[in-house]
């Protein structure tokens, strides 16, 4: 039963994981790109058609990947060579992304999908109650948990990751330094793009193996979300999306398993107790609850102005242009 | 933002289709609430329509605008319509009613069609269909075929419709097995696949076999056939989702009506009414019963006759959660009751949201 509930929590979680987490790079880069939920859907749609057309799911994860990265490169093209505004240009994104999947999508609704494999890793899935839930997952969960790790060493062990994070505070210092902040900013920008991709692949060969038009239903907002909730840090991305995943997978479950306000055991409460018990067992409730905890922790977060300072990038969303 | 550009793009196509063809001799126009491909609600509304213009040919032409959203802009769109010559407007959704209503004053002589509303004029009739006919049925399917004895109901919102179709299943679950369990889990939403299926995976969790819905996705269907327990289309019939776990679908098929209306405009006799009309009428339709023994089909399809021959799935007696009668042996509620219905019957395991 809890691993049960443990199992969806993962699944629930692995979307908004990998797409924040590619949004997380972007921004540390310095560029907001509001159009996640734009890229996420190019990539459950062209992930699913392509797998679809192929019957191979690996390469229908590879065109999610693509068909994201495509989507971030014409946003890069625009806010970096261009410099239009960040903030439109996300949004108009998300507009496009979400049209242009519809249209695309038309030939596929109502054909049912591929799932894509369940990989055991030998030896690591018989472990008793870890094994199955961490170790009999299908690849792109793997492969969150990869691009996490990826991450957190990149951004913070390597020279790579030094370099970005300049850009991201001081393009101007980083600039005068001889890096090319645009260059730099663009590949970010496309790791975004590919993680979104792979997001969406997700969505559509594994989580709910189906096309259907808007079936990302908000997911890329919350990741955006994600990422200011972990204040820049990849480890607490991971912390969020999994009391994301949680919060919404335990509202469904508390709802299943009905609390009983009759029994003996609460009887003796005094009225405001129970009342509050009744509320917040409502589903309406239980439903707002992870909204709720995100304004929460962003509270907490903002309360300690020289912590949220230190990790948030300085330049986010400042236009460069480069003087000659 | 998107159903906004979606609506332009589908108007400028409208307005050339209009100027292209003119020898029809009624236009009939339809208003989604939805985009045509949800495969649930919209997407039925539109096959209706596409079997208008298979029906009549070049006597009719139609037009749609699709993912209009309830409020302002609908009364745009429909005013729209009224203007660009439709003698007959669709208005598919329930949110569309005070805007219908609205742009029929300025229109007397375009008909207007609302769709699950309660609202009429003298140019404005309505039309809704029974699904919990089919809830009915499906609930004694399930009760049959059950073996932990409880089903799980995923919900959207708690309005009449929703809570009719829940006390529905239940009855006649009840009336094959009268200790049957169901457990609802209200997702606040139409549609979200990835809610839905985590809803599934809970109420299976925790004892359901048999996976039941009232939001519009095919994805609590595949969570079924996933984990080898059974359950029913919605809207329309989702067996290439699940072909293990489909027993039947109840769908929604506007088609017979949509041609009866515009027959009646051709002919002139076309009248203000409100319909409500179910499987007798063919508006509501099973889908062919599958993955189910002999007995249970025969079961089901007599049912359906009986249902067909008239008789109504809340007859009495029914008792409310609370304890208290809602209607007395062999008593019928009328359609208020059912339109109106805001209380669980006994049995549900829930407590519904207010």
């Amino acid at each position: 039963m809890f691993e049960a509930v443990l199992l969806t929590v993962i699944t629930a979680a692995t979307p908004l994981l990998i797409a924040a987490i590619g949004e997380l790079v972007v921004e540390r880069s310095g560029v907001l790109n509001l159009g996640v939920e734009g890229m996420m859907i190019m990539g459950a749609v062209v992930g699913f058609a392509v797998a679809n057309q192929t019957g191979s799911g690996a390469l229908g994860v590879v065109a999610a990947i693509a068909a994201g990265m495509a989507m971030s490169a014409l946003f890069g093209f625009l806010v970096l060579a261009l410099v239009t505004n960040q903030v439109a240009t996300g949004l108009a994104l998300t507009i496009l992304g979400i049209g242009f999947s519809g249209l695309i999508g038309e030939a596929f609704i109502g054909v049912p999908g591929l799932k894509l494999p369940e990989l055991y890793i030998p030896g690591l899935s018989e472990i008793p109650f870890f094994g199955p839930v961490l170790f009999q997952q299908d690849a792109i969960v793997y492969l969150g948990f990869a691009l996490v790790a990826l991450v957190a060493y990149g951004l913070f062990r390597t020279r790579l990751g030094l370099v970005l994070r300049a850009v991201g505070d001081n393009h101007g210092s980083a600039h005068a330094l001889g890096y090319s902040v645009i260059r730099i900013r663009f590949a970010a920008i496309l790791f975004g793009g590919a993680c979104a991709g792979l997001a969406g692949a997700y969505l559509s060969l594994a989580y709910t193996p189906q096309w259907v038009e808007n079936m990302s239903a908000g997911r890329g907002w919350i990741a955006l979300a994600l990422v200011v909730f972990a204040s820049w840090l990849p480890l607490r991305v991971v912390i969020g999306a999994y009391l994301f995943g949680a919060v919404t997978v335990l509202n469904l479950h508390a709802q299943a398993f009905e609390f009983d306000l009759s029994s003996p055991f609460l009887s003796g409460l005094p009225g405001f107790v129970t009342g509050a018990i009744e509320i917040a067992t409502t589903s309406q409730f239980l439903s707002s609850l992870p909204y709720l905890a995100t304004i929460l922790v962003l509270v907490l977060i903002s309360a300690n102005r020289r912590l949220t300072l230190v990790n948030t990038p300085a330049c986010l969303g400042k236009p460069f242009v480069p003087d000659r | 933002m998107k159903s906004l550009l979606k609506t332009t793009v589908a108007a400028i196509a409208f307005a050339a289709a209009g100027s292209a063809a003119q020898a029809a001799d009624v236009k009939a126009c339809f208003v989604y609430v939805g985009p045509v491909g949800d495969f649930g609600w919209s997407y039925q509304h539109d096959q209706g329509r596409q079997a208008v213009e298979e029906h009549f040919g070049d006597k009719v032409e139609t037009a749609y605008l699709e993912s209009v959203p309830e409020g302002p802009d609908a009364e745009r769109a429909i005013e729209r319509f009224a203007r660009e010559g439709c003698n007959i407007i669709f208005t598919t959704s329930f949110g569309y009613m005070n805007p219908t209503i609205k742009v029929a004053k300025k229109f007397p002589d375009v008909k207007f069609e609302h769709a699950t509303g309660y609202k009429t004029a003298d140019n404005v009739a309505t039309y809704n269909s029974k699904f919990h006919e089919g809830r009915y049925i499906i609930g004694q399917i399930a009760a049959k075929q059950s073996k932990s004895g409880v089903a799980g109901y995923i919900a959207s919102f708690p309005i009449p419709e929703v809570v009719s179709g829940i006390n529905s299943f239940l009855l006649g679950a009840q009336s094959v097995n009268p200790d049957f369990k169901l457990k609802v889990v209200w997702v606040n939403t139409w549609f979200d696949p990835g809610k839905e299926a985590d809803a599934a995976k809970a109420l299976i969790d925790q004892g359901a076999d048999i996976i039941t819905q009232h939001t519009d996705s095919t994805a609590p269907l595949q969570v079924a056939q996933e984990r080898g327990v059974h359950g029913f289309g919605q809207a329309s019939d989702m067996i290439n989702f699940a072909k293990d776990a489909q027993y039947t679908a109840i769908i929604d098929d506007w088609a017979p009506y949509y041609i009866h209306r515009v027959e009646a405009v051709l002919d002139g006799s076309w009248k203000s009414e409100s319909t409500w009309d179910g499987l007798a009428e063919g508006h509501v339709v099973m889908a062919p019963y599958t993955n189910l023994p002999d007995d249970v089909v025969e079961m089901a399809k007599a049912t359906e006759e009986k249902i067909k021959g008239g008789w109504e799935p809340f007859t009495g007696p029914i008792t409310k959660q609370d304890g208290t009668v809602a209607a007395e042996d062999g008593v019928t509620l009328d359609d208020g009751a059912i339109l109106g219905m805001n209380w669980y019957v006994q049995g549900v395991d829930d407590k519904l949201p207010q």
